[in-house]
């Protein structure tokens, strides 16, 4: 009975966990949104900015992975 | 955790990452196996160098198609470099040019069907990002000297003595931090990129899979299951390609600091 309730938690926790994702989501998006409010303004600079813009990506999207690796680690680790 | 994701140990989407030996090494105490790890990278090295082997054979001046794909990688990350640190960082291109292209022949051979994803295990990714700041560090030195330091502390020009210790004491904690991030960050987002990937890719195969079997108007399900199973392979192929991509940059901007550590 304990151990179905801490499997249940583990189960909460591990959705919970998946909530970090929403702060990777808005700062990706917001990302490529203002890239793209840019580069339509400014089309010829666009293409000298593509590596900012995809270095920016992948380091607001690894806090949103971090998120996913609590999942993980509540789901087969703990 | 099988009957969580429901069904037979097949539809586990955990279990495609597990290591399998496939020939037993014992060198003085050590497990060295050659594992199916170790075996689709072998695969994957084997193919980048077969094809610029193949792609570099002619060195024709008006290139055929193959040599031309090999030329546009030379050029995308010489460019790639040259942008970032200046005609001083072609020093590192061999290096930053070995990492994308094993990473990127990882991932794309990880996309065949039944092959292992060497990228989806942190102990492949830890290795090479700590291979990475390794030499950051010990370049950085090896140039720069104690200079290097001054990565964590920016000169701050004139200013008030109290107002630069003030600013010291916030901006050194600040740097340390972000400096020892960097090789965390560098391994777990291909990591998490990588296997994140595969279980959705498994996951709407199994979905489709289990809908099928149960028959009925269930089928339509499975036949969305299986669309959207497709179009996620498809933008996994683009993640293989822009994780690599994203690694080898992070490479230069971190090599970058090594070679000017004072901003």
């Amino acid at each position: 009975m304990e151990g179905d309730i801490a499997l249940g938690m583990k189960y909460i926790g591990a959705g919970l966990a998946c909530f970090g994702m929403i702060g990777a989501a808005i700062g990706v998006g917001n990302i490529f949104g203002s890239f793209l409010d840019g580069a339509l303004r400014n089309p010829s600079a666009a293409s000298q900015q593509t590596g900012n813009l995809f270095v920016g990506a992948a380091l607001a999207e690894a806090l949103g992975l971090f998120a996913f690796v609590v999942a993980m680690l509540l789901l087969f680790a703990a | 955790m099988n009957q969580f994701f429901g069904g037979a140990a097949a539809n586990d989407p955990i279990s495609q990452f597990k290591i399998k030996s496939l020939l037993d090494i014992d060198v003085a105490g050590f497990q060295l196996d050659f594992t199916n790890s170790t075996f689709w990278m072998v695969v994957g090295v084997f193919l980048t160098l077969a094809f610029f082997g193949v792609a570099a054979s002619r060195k024709a001046l008006v290139p055929s198609r193959l040599q031309s794909v090999g030329e546009l990688g030379y050029t995308f990350i010489a460019d790639m470099i040259r942008g970032i640190s200046g005609e001083e960082g072609l020093k590192f291109f061999p290096l930053v040019f070995t990492i994308f292209f094993f990473i990127l022949s990882a991932n794309l051979v990880g996309m065949l069907p039944f092959a292992f994803t060497t990228t989806s295990h942190v102990a492949v990714t830890a290795t090479l990002a700590v291979m990475v700041i390794s030499i950051v560090i010990g370049y950085g030195f090896y140039k720069n000297g104690l200079g290097f330091l001054n990565l964590f502390a920016p000169p701050l020009g004139d200013m008030h003595p109290i107002a630069k210790f003030v600013l010291y004491a916030l901006l050194i904690p600040i740097e340390l931090i972000s400096f020892l991030a960097r090789p965390l960050t560098l391994a777990l987002r291909l990591f998490a990129n990588m296997l994140a990937g595969h279980i959705i890719l498994k996951l709407f195969a199994g979905f489709a899979v289990m809908m099928a079997s149960a028959g009925g108007l269930l089928i339509f399900g499975a036949v969305v299951s299986f669309l959207a199973g497709a179009t996620i392979n498809a933008l996994e192929f683009l993640v293989a390609f822009l994780q690599a991509f994203v690694f080898a940059i992070l490479t230069v901007i971190y090599l970058n600091d090594a070679l000017h550590p004072s901003h």
